[in-house]
């Protein structure tokens, strides 16, 4: 059985428990995301998989191997931290090159090899640069470089973009992506975003308070959420009352007289090549709902609102 | 490698190196019969090579000489050892000193056969438990130039330093802290009796007295006849050795002395020597006190330790011979009244003189 | 490994302080002396001289802080032409023997000028104002100007700047160093008994006195306990103080952030700073050197030339004196760098004990005297026999160096990012690898700093070494003495002479931590 294999762990810190009878696997080739909110237990999941962190019960196993016992230096997986920490008393390819001056490569193969590395996340000709003078997204490339450097069995990231700009996160995004894909990395991402965790993950793992609620592709994640936090958290819309209603099921128009119409829009909001509305139903709730037309209702207009029966998702309990 | 490793690296090696040295230089001798004698002294003691080089053929013993402090140091730390001594014999102590430790029991006795050559008057301990060596003189030393160039008649008598013309000239060191400075006190004691000596004083402190800490000070700093010195007062408590010093260690030498003593300014001092109870090597012990009661020890003192020999038969040096000035009757005081007023008369000046 | 941490400074604490220390003070307090314990207490003199004492160190390091403050931020923060053979400089009167500079003092001084408790004041603070550059200056090189930038933008002028922002973040650094700085006024025991003249008395010169002059060990120990218990409240509250001050943040840029004086107000307070540094520290040197200097009616060579001429081996031949000063202080620093080092250690681990810190403190406060005769007392017989050892110097220098390793290194020790460690063991690197290329890289420069000052220190020969009595090795400070004592102009300028070989030897060891001192290390 190769990959990555989480087995009902549990970590109890201070009283809290952190982290709740996980369950959780990562196939060899694949890219899993822990989506999360803060406190969630994401990063511990990822200190105890690193061995940093013992685990009160479960285990680890890695290719079927129990990794009990087997200290960090030994597990053969590697872990891009959320604030890089980097060797700042070496240079960018001392910090390469550490992994496999550890595994014991010659001098001058384990230095090729960093440089191969360096040109894939993008930064050939940064050898001997000091790691004070990079910017934050060079930075982040040379911790990932680093991590890859010694070939490892798994790679374990935390939330690696979140000190990012905008622009600079979606750039290395698509690299990232890009690069799991090339690499065909085993790789476990955790992070808080959700345009992260589906842009990378083939499947998403959802945690809340320790616990996992709810695996699976993208899709099957925004075709059924398990129940409404999830849902919430997903970045559905129209939640409440155990069930949920697709903006794009909502369908508005004009209200061809004052008398006809069941709401009025609130707002109407251009995003790039759709716009979403928000309808003031005259029962007070609020829908929202998506349009690509040009020619849309606009703000304080009286709308006619059909619901399709399709684009309702009826939940459970959370 | 970095130059901070390296320095690093070097520094422990040295280091290291060094430990290994003067560990090795400690665990050098702890045999069961002793090879060595050692003396317990104080800083100020000196003795040419050639000399200990005799003593320790002479004996067929190895001369280990522990130094640190001066004499009180010196006679404290011999009576917190007491029956464990650091050494076997101790150098150092003075009249002043001499009933304390004499009290403390630190010495055993010893009556060394060339104590015939010795003059009674030095042999201040009847039962030979503390053995003679040396005498210096505390006394008051002028510059003779600076009353020349002033046409002034130099005092020649303690008795004249509370007279106007003599005002602002005499610097002395503070009996509390320093043993020439005690020894100058104890003369006037002697002289004018207790508690006379303290309207002497009063007499000295109204005529713009200075007192200093310690003898470095007085003599190199504040004297005027020390060679090299900016001081500009011309008598000063030093010793009647320091005359020949200032001839011997001027550079060219000249023909006469530049300082005189006050001859009836001075106080005897005598430095003894005792075999430690308890020390290891007795008979070293008594070899070496024989050895510096011997002439080719005593005649080395002078040019060395600046006091004067107590075996009658030592010859002195030339310089000492045209130069020095050995009073004749030096104050004294008795150890034991010494050593029970001492603090007394210490508080007493305190009082009178800075207070 | 923590245990080691813990074990061994503690160890040697014990044996080699707390042992012979109470060993002396038992001594005394058992004994017969006249009047008890409490008869010395209460003691109008003891209250005296505690007064004296305290008020004198207070104000000595009062003027030290004051004097030293501008000259700190200059050489903390500007770049100037021989930056580095100041900051070397201003570590020498820190090490040199209070004896030879009293005198050079007091050849500057007429004698009509009232000796009393200004020239104690003034000559403390030429001594220790190298503890306060180095310790603050450092410090204050490595706060980020960004946050005094930010209090400009917000309408705050320098005054307010420097006091409400500044300061604060100094804090702790000028606890630390004001703490040491009192306790070495505190003992303060030549320059008082010098410059003070016969009047005034510290607790240590007191302690002298009643242990050798009188030898009333029973008033010599109990105001040897008044001593410990006073120095162990110092650095009581100036540990508190140190942790209620640090404020967190705003230190650690890696690099320090020096540049040429821009403003010409900048420059003046360079010109300024530099200047009293000049009057302060130089002068004073510049007499020694003079004096060295003047044989027979000029100036020459002479004395130097007469150092090199044979002597009595008992006098000290310079060369021996020159080297077995080198070989101790070396000694010294070894012992120093591994047991400050392992305390630095335990100190800054998990769990790390503030104690440790503040009883390593300790012997810089103790009685000399006291434990000097404590070492000739408790280490007389078999198994422990030592008190003859040659080696019993250098472990005597390293108990005063100790504590300004500890100050050095555990800072630098504390910075080390733990995510760092955690990365190299995930790159493969077993915990004793961690250690050779994480720990000990980023502490290297901190250990050759900490090597640096503790080799100075030691050369100095402060506390219980001048009172231990040793083998005939003399060192250069012995030598000094011995010189001094001898009638004669020659002898005198030898001793001159020795003094500025031992200025030289500092300022050379000194320029050779600055070279390793490529980046802001902990404290100094």
């Amino acid at each position: 059985m190769s990959g990555l294999r989480v087995e009902s762990a549990t970590v109890r810190l201070g009283g809290r428990t952190v982290l709740d009878d996980v369950t959780l696997g990562v196939a060899d080739a694949e890219v899993v995301t822990v989506l999360g909110p803060s406190g969630s237990g994401k990063t511990t999941l990822l200190r105890a998989i690193a061995g940093l962190q013992p685990l009160d019960a479960g285990r680890i196993l890695l290719d079927g191997r129990d990794l009990a016992g087997v200290p960090p230096h030994r597990r053969e997986i590697g872990l891009v931290f959320q604030d890089h920490a980097l060797f700042d008393h070496k240079d960018v390819l001392g910090n390469v090159v550490f992994g496999l001056r550890m595994r014991g490569d010659a001098p001058a193969r384990a230095r090729e090899r960093a440089r191969e590395l360096l040109e894939l996340v993008g930064l050939a000709g940064y050898e001997r640069r000091s790691v004070h003078t990079l910017s934050g997204g060079e930075q982040q490339r040379v911790a990932l470089a680093r991590a890859l450097a010694p070939e490892p069995a798994v790679l374990l990231l935390d939330e690696p973009l979140g000190s990012l700009d905008r622009r600079l996160r979606d750039r290395l995004l698509e690299d990232l992506a890009r690069l799991f894909a090339d690499l065909r990395l085993t790789a476990l991402y955790v992070t808080h975003d959700r345009a992260e965790a589906f842009a990378l993950g083939d499947r998403v793992a959802v945690m809340r308070a320790g616990r996992v609620v709810q695996v699976g592709t993208p899709d099957e994640l925004w075709a059924r959420p398990v129940d409404e936090d999830v849902a919430r958290f997903l970045g559905l819309a129209n939640v409440s009352d155990g069930r949920v209603v697709r903006p794009e099921a909502v369908g508005v128009r004009r209200a061809r007289d004052e008398s006809r119409g069941q709401g009025v829009v609130e707002r109407a909001e251009r995003q790039g090549p759709t716009v979403r509305l928000l309808v003031r139903l005259d029962d007070g709730d609020v829908l929202e709902t998506v349009t690509t037309a040009l020619d849309h209702p606009e703000s304080g207009e009286r709308v006619e609102v059909e619901i399709d029966p399709e684009g309702i998702l009826r939940l459970r309990e959370p | 490698m970095a130059l901070s490793h390296r320095v690093v690296l070097v520094a422990v090696a040295i280091a290291a190196a060094a430990c290994v040295a003067l560990v090795a230089a400690a665990c050098g001798g702890d045999d069961e019969a002793p090879t060595e004698v050692v003396l317990v002294t104080h800083e100020s003691f000196a003795v040419s090579d050639d000399v200990l080089a005799e003593f320790e053929r002479e004996s067929g013993f190895e001369l280990r000489v522990l130094k640190a402090g001066d004499a009180g140091e010196v006679v404290t730390r011999a009576l917190l050892t007491a029956g464990n001594p650091q050494g076997d014999v101790l150098f150092g102590v003075d009249n002043n000193l001499l009933s304390r430790a004499l009290e403390g029991d630190v010495f055993e006795p010893y009556e060394s056969p060339l104590l015939e050559s010795v003059d009674e008057r030095y042999v201040l301990d009847p039962e030979h438990r503390a053995t003679p060596i040396d005498h210096g003189e505390v006394c008051l030393n002028y510059d003779k130039a600076w009353y020349a160039e002033r046409g002034i008649a130099p005092p020649d008598s303690i008795a004249d330093l509370t007279e106007e013309r003599f005002r602002n000239q005499l610097v002395v060191e503070n009996p509390a802290t320093s043993t020439p400075g005690l020894a100058f006190l104890l003369a006037t004691v002697a002289r004018y009796g207790d508690p006379g000596w303290q309207e002497y004083w009063r007499g000295l402190r109204a005529n713009g007295v200075l007192v200093v800490d310690g003898w470095e000070e007085a003599y190199t700093v504040r004297f005027s006849g020390a060679a090299g010195s900016t001081g500009n007062r011309p008598i000063v408590v030093s010793y009647a050795s320091s005359p020949p010093a200032e001839v011997i260690f001027r550079d060219p030498r000249p023909k006469e002395a530049p300082t005189a003593v006050i001859e009836d300014s001075c106080f005897r001092q005598i430095e003894f020597a005792g075999v430690l109870r308890g020390a290891r090597n007795e008979e070293g012990a008594r070899k070496l006190i024989d050895f510096m009661l011997s002439t080719r020890f005593q005649e080395d003192i002078p040019l060395n330790m600046f006091v004067f020999p107590v075996n009658r038969e030592a010859e002195l040096p030339p310089e000492f011979v045209e130069h020095a000035v050995v009073p004749e009757s030096p104050h004294e005081l008795p150890p034991e009244e010494i050593e029970e007023n001492r603090e007394r008369w210490v508080d007493e000046w305190t009082r009178v003189v800075v207070r | 490994m923590h245990l080691v941490a813990y074990g061994v400074p503690l160890a040697f604490l014990a044996v080699f302080f707390l042992f012979p220390l109470g060993a002396i003070v038992e001594r005394g307090l058992r004994g017969d002396g006249e009047g008890s314990a409490l008869d010395v207490l209460a003691d109008p003199l003891t209250r005296e001289v505690l007064w004296f004492t305290v008020w004198q160190a207070v104000a000595s390091t009062a003027l030290t802080v004051a004097v030293a403050l501008p000259a700190s931020y200059v050489l903390g923060r500007f770049s100037f032409p021989g930056r580095s053979v100041v900051r070397a400089l201003v570590v020498v009167p820190f090490v040199l023997p209070t004896v030879v500079v009293a005198l050079a003092f007091l050849a500057l001084l007429p004698d009509e000028v009232e000796r009393g408790w200004a020239p104690i004041l003034v000559a403390n603070a030429f001594f220790n104002v190298a503890v306060v550059v180095r310790v603050v200056g450092t410090f204050w090189a490595g706060l980020d100007p960004r946050v005094g930038e930010a209090a400009a933008t917000l309408g705050a002028g320098p005054g307010a700047r420097f006091r409400d922002v500044t300061l604060p973040l100094l804090a702790p650094a000028l606890a630390a160093a004001s703490a040491i700085v009192f306790l070495f006024t505190f003992t303060s025991f030549g320059i008082v008994v010098i410059l003070g003249g016969p009047r005034y008395a510290t607790l240590e010169a007191e302690i002298y006195n009643q242990a050798v002059r009188a030898f009333d060990l029973r008033a010599a120990a109990v105001l040897s306990l008044v001593q410990l218990v006073c120095v162990a409240l110092a650095v009581w509250v100036t540990m508190r103080l140190e942790t209620r001050l640090a404020v967190a943040g705003g230190v650690r840029p890696e690099r320090d952030v020096v540049r040429p004086p821009r403003t010409t107000g900048e420059r003046l307070l360079l010109a300024g700073s530099l200047g009293t540094l000049a009057v302060f520290v130089g002068l004073p040197l510049a007499v020694l050197v003079e004096r060295s200097l003047s044989v027979g009616e000029g100036y020459g060579l002479g004395a130097y030339r007469a150092l090199g001429s044979p002597t009595s081996a008992l006098l000290a031949t310079p060369w021996e004196a020159i080297v077995n000063s080198l070989v101790f202080a070396a000694a010294a620093t070894a012992i120093a760098l591994v047991v400050g080092g392992l305390a630095a250690f335990a100190i800054v681990g998990r769990g790390g004990s503030r104690l440790l810190d503040g009883l390593l403190m300790l012997p810089l406060g103790a009685s000399a005297v006291m434990l000097g005769f404590g070492f000739v007392i408790a280490f007389d017989r078999w198994p422990i026999d030592w008190r003859a050892e040659p080696w019993i110097v250098p472990v005597a220098q390293a108990l005063v160096a100790i504590p300004f390793v500890v100050r050095i290194v555990a800072p630098t020790l504390r910075a080390v990012d733990e995510r760092q460690r955690e990365a190299a063991a995930l790159l493969g690197a077993p915990p004793g690898r961690v250690l050779r290329e994480i720990d000990l890289p980023i502490v290297s420069r901190a250990l050759a700093v900490a090597a640096g000052f503790a080799f100075a220190i030691s050369l100095g020969e402060f506390g219980a070494t001048v009172f231990l009595a040793r083998p005939d090795l003399p060192t250069l400070p012995v030598a000094i003495f011995r010189f001094l004592g001898r009638p004669g102009e020659l002898n005198a300028a030898q001793a001159y002479a020795l003094a500025v070989i031992l200025m030289a030897v500092t300022a050379l060891s000194m320029l050779l931590v600055e070279r390793a001192r490529l980046r802001r290390t902990g404290w100094v």
